[in-house]
């Protein structure tokens, strides 16, 4: 018991570590990318390459003058950045980021925790996130605040119930909602198992119930082309207009966190999480923790590949104006969702 | 005390402390805010009784949907305390008189409880996701469907009447 508390800790500690050093680098990497596709240098000045750069960055931000604005709630004020925040990282509990190890005669299940409400989970922890950004908003006692964290709130719930309605076709066909199993059930890169052999990979299963949740998600962490919550030619800064230092870099590290958890979530629903394919072979030639170690670099891999097309979209695409945003949510996505289901639902009828 | 009834008292005083300041709290965003508070602490509940899918269907349903649409529109509305009219006292007569006959009741039902049957060890699976589709989708079948239906008229009903009748010059 005292053994698996411990591991439980270091996994969550390790965890956090990686989330939060990939998403301090995600803001290098996108100015690097931003550069690359205006065909600029970036950054190149903070040490090799400009590697130091988001340290520089950080320094900055933590020694900038905290201003709080003249507001009756200094309170909120502060909790909103906390909230955006904390939820950013709270949904990283649930992922599997690999197969068990067995290293030094202990047990590593490289999960942190696998309930049985995994998927509802998410979307629980989702759904809480916007209240920081709402909060954050009201407090600033600006109307531009206000109006950005408005703008948010409305985005964000018309979007998560096109993501809702997009994994109910995934859940439909796997059975489960823990991570787990649905990543399980994606396993080697081939299903021989069935009457003729198909990818198991979900995407290939779900092509249309993959691109809603990809949309889905880039409105969700309000990424361009759906950063209308801080769109800088209406808004001046959107919610967090009226902040400074260390809560605006919150605001901003939450939304690098954000990516990254998407990321991983897409991987992990849609592109098979740790496996690759011939993962039973390498794990009979190399054996089982070799193959688990190679799973969790495959998974990053297929993080950051989703990391760098977020970036790819934001330099690629304008910003939609409201109500393409709000069409595309509810008269587009949905009805796209409901389809989904129904066809995944015959299918499995016939097929069974 | 064990860390379950510890658990417990935490979130109780949670519970009820938030609801006491939803009522009490003269701006209605920090109420809403209260209000929140107290819907988290009861999903709290929810999970110390085991029932995974009710704590999360909680979450994402109260805390998720139905309170940020309640912060929107008070947030768009901007009410103010200056803004608040007062009531007149005969509304507020009628209030005390409902709140204390309110009172009478849940005094008379709590009173007349049994004490509960402590729960059964081999029952420990009941709240979870799989146990509840079980027995939603096979013995609460028909008013399962039925509820859903009913919703989905409820939605038609509330489209209807949001949208304004068209005008029509004969």
């Amino acid at each position: 018991m005292e053994t698996a508390l411990i591991i439980k800790l270091v996994l969550i500690l390790v965890i956090f570590g990686i989330t939060m050093f990939i998403a301090l680098y995600s803001t290098f990497a996108e100015r690097i990318i931003a550069a690359y596709f205006q065909d600029r240098v970036g950054p190149n000045r903070a040490g090799p390459l400009g590697l130091l750069q988001p340290l520089a960055d950080g320094v900055k931000m933590f020694t900038k003058e905290d201003f709080i604005p003249n507001t009756p709630n200094k309170w909120l004020f502060i909790v909103g950045p906390g909230i955006a925040m904390s939820t950013a990282l709270m949904t990283s509990a649930v992922i599997p980021w690999g197969k068990s190890l067995d290293l030094f005669g202990l047990h590593i299940d490289l999960q942190v925790a696998d309930v049985n409400i995994a998927m509802l989970y998410v979307f629980g922890v989702v759904s809480i996130g916007v209240y920081g950004i709402m909060i954050g908003g009201w407090a600033s006692n600006n109307k531009y605040s206000l109006l950005g964290a408005v703008r948010a709130s409305s985005q964000m719930i018309s979007y998560e119930v096109a993501m809702g309605l997009s994994i109910i076709a995934v859940l439909m066909l796997v059975g489960s909602l823990s991570l787990r199993d649905i990543a399980e059930k994606q396993s080697n890169f081939i299903d021989w198992t069935g009457k003729f052999p198909y990818f198991s990979w979900i995407v290939f299963k779900q092509p249309l119930a993959f691109l809603v949740f990809l949309i889905c998600s880039f409105a969700e962490t309000n990424r361009t082309p759906f950063d209308l919550p801080e769109c800088e030619a209406e808004l001046i800064g959107g919610y967090h207009t009226e902040y400074s230092s260390m809560k605006l870099g919150f605001f901003l590290f939450a939304e690098y966190v954000n990516m990254f958890i998407s990321s991983t979530i897409i991987a992990t629903l849609f592109f098979g999480g740790y496996n690759y394919p011939f993962y039973d072979t390498v794990a009979t030639a190399a054996g089982l923790n070799a193959a688990a170690i190679l799973g969790v670099v495959v998974l990053f891999a297929k993080i950051f590949f989703f990391i760098f097309f977020f970036m790819w979209v934001r330099w690629t695409l304008p910003r939609f104006r409201y109500d393409q945003l709000m069409n595309l949510g509810w008269k587009i996505l949905i009805p796209l969702s409901i389809l989904n289901i129904i066809i995944t639902g015959v299918v499995i009828l016939l097929t069974n | 005390m064990s860390l379950v009834e510890i658990t417990f008292l935490i979130l109780s005083v949670i519970a009820i402390g938030s609801a006491l300041m939803t009522v009490l709290s003269k701006n209605p965003i920090h109420s809403a805010i209260y209000l929140l508070i107290c819907f988290s602490s009861i999903a709290g509940h929810y999970l110390l009784l085991n029932a995974q899918f009710l704590f999360i269907v909680h979450i994402i349903v109260y805390s998720g949907a139905i309170m940020v649409l309640f912060l929107t529109t008070l947030m768009l509305l901007n009410l103010n305390e200056e803004t608040e009219q007062h009531k007149p006292a005969m509304a507020r007569l009628g209030a005390l008189v409902a709140a204390i006959i309110l009172g009478l009741v849940l005094v008379a039902a709590v009173s007349k409880t049994a004490t509960l049957m402590p729960m059964n060890n081999n029952t420990v699976d009941i709240g979870s996701i799989k146990a509840l589709g079980k027995v939603l989708m096979d013995e609460y079948f028909y008013p399962f469907e039925f509820i859903s239906i009913l919703l989905l008229s409820a939605m038609v009903g509330v489209v209807l009447l949001t949208k304004k009748e068209k005008t029509t010059v004969a």
